[in-house]
């Protein structure tokens, strides 16, 4: 099977739902004549022309709107935001709009669009450029969320994102792009709200998303070196969550932390952890940790950025705390 | 300096020529508009069976009639909260708005939108929408939609003055300019922004001059006279359809009443008011129908027409059931 990396895995999903739906369209910044300001989009102007892949100036509430009204009519617009940093800018689209209108029409109309780009803290860019707004989205209702942390769900998951007939936010990690996967040629699907068990462990769940999966399998592999067996479960899809698959990991375990980049204070971790203690109470042998970021502005010095992520070590003293072992 | 007298427009003293055949339609239209407000303000102040926010339209009537008779049945329209009578003109039936209003299963989004979200898929209405100036991307992209597939469709987006300084506004005409989108931009300047009086909210007071800004083509003049509004929408449409082009088309008008129901419109002097009241579009376009010659009998036979299609449609309304189920329309399976 061909290792891929992350971002063709992303270029293939788009390259191939265009070959499929006429429909299909890429607008945003940089998209086209200079492939993707994180080559995303590489080689699909050439491929599918002007017409469809869309070079935007920079005016993210203009574009991201015109593709709600574009998809409210029958095309399915890919939103690229250059980072999810600027989709803040966009936000009363997203929100008021793209999430709403299916609602809003009694059904008459939806919203078959995809907003995505690369989001989470990024090397040494500082607090605007450098932060997780996967909460945000995830709080609202008639939005669609997904966050890949392979290649081959990148891929998987984008493909269903664009068929899918709801507004999907789609946050790639930003540190990702180079990380490589087995991915398989041609048609893959990976249906939103299926959480993934990358590794199997029978003490301790360890819940993660986007690039925190890539932290915890690093942890368990650590921790396995103390005898310590852990399952890590990638949540993939934020809204809709698949709380069964999380619970059942939990129920075997009886032990979890939920580890996130983002901030602490309403973060995504807290709904999780509030969904687990629901359905698990019975099967728990410690409280649920969190591992997050500081309750900070990403800083840029380097020593600094990296002591308000979530690091290795602190998965690891989660673990232990979570285990009595501390 | 501009000034609040520098936005006056005096009606324009001849007349297009119109004929019964044309201007009865669009009269019945305006006059049903009135009527279904009209019940929709005694709806929501006796007994409280309209909630929430009400924004009327009466003394605007003649832009949205006008504007959309320049339309093909096909074509698209999107407008704001203000949006009753848009939705009206485009096809909406008086029953489905008036239930609506009511929070009734029978209403055009079932109860779940109120007045401000209208929205019809077989009429191409697009919807009316609750945050200034978020939904002129909207009608951008639908515009796009059909520049995209070629499918001769134009689009048509109202919003009013006071959408005119948020970036929603800024950014769809900026795109709609550059992409040349078969788009028509048609701000409804009632001169005030809720409260705030144009020459307060604005350093220019003409809002078309903002096309200048962008190479697109322009257009402003009096909403009194529903047949001046026809032919100059008409000229913009034709303009989107045959060659792509946007056009951002300031119409004048003013409301009667306040900006919802809630607001008693004590940021303007009695003499103001009455002065537009004087210049009614609805008086003036039924004065217009009789200088055409339509005879007595086929005027009053259209007025009680239009009468027993609102008390129909408030009767439906009060007899509808209650709206009873969203959970169906958050995701679409």
């Amino acid at each position: 099977m061909p290792v891929i990396s992350y971002r063709e895995a992303l270029n293939q999903a788009m390259r191939e739902e265009m070959e499929r739906d006429p429909d299909v369209f890429i607008m945003g910044e940089e998209v086209g004549h200079y492939n993707g300001a994180y080559k995303v989009t590489q080689g699909l102007l050439q491929r599918f022309s002007e017409r469809r892949v869309v070079d935007a100036p920079i005016a993210e509430m203009g574009f991201a709107g015109i593709g709600v009204g574009a998809a409210m009519v029958g095309l399915r617009p890919i939103i690229e935001f250059m980072t999810f940093n600027f989709s803040l800018v966009a936000i009363d689209q997203i929100i008021n709009n793209a999430a709403k209108i299916y609602q809003m029409s009694g059904g008459q109309y939806h919203v078959p669009i995809v907003f995505r780009g690369p989001g989470g803290p990024a090397v040494q860019v500082a607090s605007q450029h450098s932060q997780a707004l996967e909460s945000f989205y995830a709080h609202v209702p008639g939005l669609k969320v997904a966050m890949p942390s392979t290649a081959l769900d990148a891929k998987g998951l984008l493909k269903t994102a664009i068929r899918d007939d709801n507004p999907v936010v789609f946050i790639e990690g930003e540190t990702l792009y180079n990380t490589t996967w087995e991915v398989p040629e041609g048609e893959l699907l990976i249906p939103l709200g299926q959480a993934d068990v990358k590794r199997t462990g029978n003490d301790i769940t360890l819940i993660a998303w986007s690039k925190m999966v890539w932290t915890c399998l690093d942890a368990a592999r650590a921790l396995a070196d103390d005898g310590i067996d852990c399952e890590v479960v990638d949540i993939r899809s934020l809204r809709p969550l698949d709380v069964d698959t999380l619970a059942g990991s939990v129920r075997k375990t009886g032990r979890c932390v939920i580890v996130e980049i983002g901030w602490p204070v309403a973060g995504f971790g807290a709904e999780v952890a509030y969904q687990i203690q629901r359905q698990c109470m019975d099967s728990l042998d410690a409280p649920i940790e969190r591992v997050t970021s500081d309750d900070v502005p990403m800083p840029y010095a380097k020593n600094l950025e990296d002591e308000v992520q979530p690091q290795v070590k602190d998965v690891v003293a989660a673990v232990r705390r979570a285990l009595y072992l501390d | 300096m501009t000034t609040p007298e520098s936005v006056r427009i005096e009606p324009e003293e001849s007349a297009l020529e119109t004929t019964v055949e044309e201007l009865a339609p669009l009269y019945r239209q305006m006059l049903a508009i009135r009527r279904m407000e009209e019940a929709a303000a005694k709806a929501y102040s006796q007994g409280g069976k309209i909630g929430g926010f009400l924004h009327l339209i009466i003394g605007q009537e003649a832009v949205c009639v006008g504007a959309t008779a320049a339309l093909q049945s096909d074509d698209y329209v999107v407008a704001t909260y203000r949006e009753h009578g848009h939705a009206y003109a485009k096809g909406v039936s008086a029953r489905a708005i008036l239930a609506e209003l009511y929070g009734k299963k029978t209403g055009v989004v079932k109860g779940l939108g109120g007045s401000m979200h209208l929205f019809d898929k077989k009429t191409h209405f697009l919807g009316g929408y609750g945050i200034v100036g978020g939904h002129v991307p909207i009608g951008a992209g639908a515009a796009f939609a059909s520049k995209y597939r070629g499918d001769g469709r134009v689009t048509l987006c109202f919003f009013g003055d006071g959408a005119s300084t948020i970036g929603g506004f800024a950014e769809g005409v900026a795109l709609a300019a550059l992409w040349k989108l078969p788009l028509v931009l048609i701000c409804e300047n009632n001169q005030y922004s809720m409260g705030t009086p144009l020459y307060r909210s604005l350093a220019v007071e003409d809002v078309s001059l903002r096309a200048l800004a962008h190479g697109m083509a322009r257009d402003r003049f009096d909403g009194d006279d529903v047949i001046t509004v026809k032919r100059r929408i008409a000229e913009a449409v034709a303009r989107a359809r045959a060659t792509s082009e946007p056009t951002l088309v300031e119409i004048v008008t003013y409301r009667f009443r306040g900006h919802s129901m809630s607001d008693p419109g004590l940021y303007r002097t009695k003499e103001e008011v009455e002065e537009w009241r004087r210049r009614d579009p609805l008086g003036r376009c039924r004065q217009r129908l009789i200088d055409v010659g339509m005879k007595d009998a086929d005027l009053e036979a259209l007025e009680a027409d239009v009468k027993a299609e609102i008390d129909d449609a408030v009767k439906f309304a009060e007899d509808s059931p209650a709206a009873d189920e969203y959970l169906p329309y958050v995701i679409k399976e």
